[in-house]
């Protein structure tokens, strides 16, 4: 919309000097900067993250409102003896059951995915194509119905799995095993077969062959992958919703959810979410330095280790 | 014992010819299938067994002492009590669904529009624009992808109270006489929430696939004389078709699912969505069942737009081979 909308004028001079006349006329020049379209990046940009930088402020408030700022506090923190993420055993739970959660899922999932991947892509066949379409599947499905398959699968198939972090962790993995299985199919494509070819023409058998050349070369791809599962599983809110069973095994997004939600709502909450933030910032940050690591020497590294940390690829 | 069997069938395959290509040398066949075994069986048992006990339950009976679903797994004995309770909800004299698909679908079409319009231009300008800079904006798009959706959603909570900073904007700058209940059930407010909460999978995959078209191409319509509007017309934006389609259905996929942000936003019976109706049927004793009644009708309404998605991931990876 506001791209033609720009655009416009241009367009209008195009059609002026096919009437003849202005043709030799210069034109306004065609590749001048879109002011227009910066502004409007920059206008999205202090949207969507202002009113998160806000939320955050607002942790720090020292009061009970999420709204009308009452000076600086830690209170929320650490300062306030019963209803400080610190003290308050609900908030503390949550804290520490999202944090488990996240590193057991990406301790399983990470080997899973990649195992699966490399299988997968070696193993030409029909059957491994329609193996790859159900991982896809996976991916795409609304988690909702996901979430509501795993609440019934473990009330009333799986009933020794009883709903807890078990049950979490198990549907996480599931839910989360196609970004390492993903990303790394990709990866394997641009790799290509040569180096695996010549390190099997010199007589290296199939593991060692994984071992010294492969999995070396995917290194970059399963470390971000890993870092994708773990803030994902960190930000997960709709198959933990439906799959704890008390305030133990209750993580951070649930935690905030119910509370908002049932009218308990105050900083305390946004010290939460600052905790969360803070845990995949974190994250992401040790991945990006890694990922910049290891593939030092790589052509425009900077820009792939985003778009790769973000799953985009 | 499961992965001999489906060495088996690959073989199979593989042998009733396919071209000679395909035949070629693969000596560690084995090795891969072990490879990939824990995969398949993970995905067996925890992904494609789900799915059919969702249809054992939808099949099922609800223990009438005290109200559990009772599965039945025999596609021959099931029962048609939860979905004649499902079609009571939508059709029947106490129906109530039907409002609730048509909000959402109003709700879901508004905010994936919105999505596009206010996603297009910004991933547009970072795809193709921002130069050196483009690390800089790169990292502020995708910003919102590491923060947890329930973070955005308190941050708007706290704005958009009545003593909110957006209330008070509103007043100070005289429009407004007195302060707007945001989250007393607002249509609007809902609309936001699920734009805002959605935005950053649209402008990734859009990014992504405008930064993969050949700068020569615009170059080229520029060249031959075209003004900018018509360069966008004719070569920009036939090539982000398939991206546009693909951040359509990112979007739309969840957001039909979506059943926190209105509950987070609004909590009033006025904004409830079909997520809202399948997670409460989920919590309420006896009505499990129709909860997995609905959510395979759910299920059998996105399955075409699933698959289509799926399909052309698959395309555009073997295209990047």
């Amino acid at each position: 919309m506001t791209t033609t909308a720009t655009a416009t004028p241009a367009g209008r001079s195009g059609v002026m000097t096919r009437t003849g006349l202005g043709r030799l006329k210069p034109r306004r020049n065609p590749w001048r900067h879109p002011w227009f379209l910066e502004g409007f990046t920059w206008l999205y940009l202090v949207w969507s993250l202002v009113p998160v930088a806000l939320a955050v402020l607002f942790s720090f408030n020292n009061g009970r409102s999420q709204s009308v700022w009452q000076g600086f506090s830690l209170r929320w923190y650490y300062a306030d003896p019963i209803n400080s993420v610190l003290h308050d055993p609900n908030l503390h739970a949550a804290v520490i059951q999202t944090f488990r959660l996240s590193v057991y899922t990406t301790v399983i999932t990470v080997p899973l995915g990649v195992a699966f991947a490399l299988g997968i892509n070696r193993w030409r066949s029909r059957t491994a194509t329609s193996f790859n379409f159900l991982m896809i599947l996976s991916f795409v499905i609304p988690e909702l119905i996901f979430g509501v398959a795993m609440f019934f699968v473990f009330t009333a198939l799986f009933t020794s799995v009883h709903l807890g972090t078990l049950a979490e962790t198990l549907a996480l993995i599931t839910w989360n095993v196609s970004w390492p299985a993903l990303i790394v199919q990709a990866r394997l494509v641009t790799i290509g077969k040569q180096y695996e070819e010549a390190a099997a023409d010199l007589g290296t058998p199939p593991l060692q062959v994984m071992r010294r050349v492969m999995l070396p070369m995917l290194t970059p791809a399963i470390f971000a992958s890993a870092v994708l599962v773990f803030s994902s599983v960190v930000d997960d809110f709709v198959l933990v919703d439906l799959l704890n069973s008390n305030s133990s095994n209750t993580p951070m997004s649930v935690y905030i959810y119910s509370q908002q939600r049932g009218g308990n709502g105050g900083p305390a909450l946004n010290a939460l979410g600052t905790i969360m933030l803070v845990m995949s910032f974190v994250i992401v940050i040790i991945g990006y330095l890694g990922y910049r690591w290891m593939t030092r020497g790589e052509r425009g590294s900077r820009i792939d280790a985003l778009a790769t940390l973000a799953g985009s690829d | 014992m499961a992965s001999g069997q489906e060495r088996l069938t690959g073989q199979d395959v593989r042998r009733r010819g396919r071209g000679p290509r395909r035949r070629q040398r693969e000596p560690h066949q084995l090795f891969w299938i072990a490879l990939a075994a824990p995969g398949i069986i993970w995905l067996a048992l925890l992904f494609v067994v789900p799915f059919y006990v969702i249809f054992a339950i939808a099949g099922g009976q609800i223990n009438q002492v005290f109200g559990y679903p009772v599965a039945i797994y025999n596609p021959l004995r099931w029962s048609s009590t939860n979905l004649h309770g499902a079609i009571r909800d939508l059709f029947g004299s106490s129906a109530f669904v039907g409002p609730i698909i048509v909000r959402t679908l109003i709700y879901v079409i508004v905010a994936a529009l919105l999505c596009l319009l206010i996603g297009y231009p910004a991933a547009y300008f970072v795809a193709r624009f921002a130069g050196r800079r483009k690390a800089l904006f790169l990292v502020l798009l995708i910003a919102p992808f590491w923060i947890s959706y329930m973070m955005r959603m308190l941050a708007w909570i706290g704005l958009l109270q009545t003593n909110g900073y957006v209330n008070r904007a509103l007043t100070f700058l005289h429009l407004a006489t007195h302060p707007i209940n945001w989250l007393g059930g607002l249509g609007f407010t809902v609309v936001l929430g699920l734009v805002y909460g959605y935005i950053p999978y649209m402008i990734l995959v859009l990014y992504a696939g405008l930064d993969r078209i050949d700068p020569a191409l615009i170059e080229a319509g520029r060249d031959l004389g075209l003004g900018r509007a018509r360069t966008f017309l004719r070569v920009t934006l036939p090539l982000s078709r398939q991206p546009i389609m693909t951040g359509l259905l990112i979007t739309v996929l969840p957001m039909l699912g979506d059943y926190f942000t209105n509950q987070l936003l609004s909590g009033t019976t006025d904004t409830t969505m079909v997520g809202n109706v399948i997670d409460d049927q989920l919590n309420t004793p006896g009505l499990q069942g129709e909860g997995a009644v609905f959510s395979l009708l759910f299920l059998l309404v996105l399955i075409a737009p699933m698959i289509y998605y799926v399909v052309a991931t698959n395309r555009s990876s073997r295209e990047a081979l």
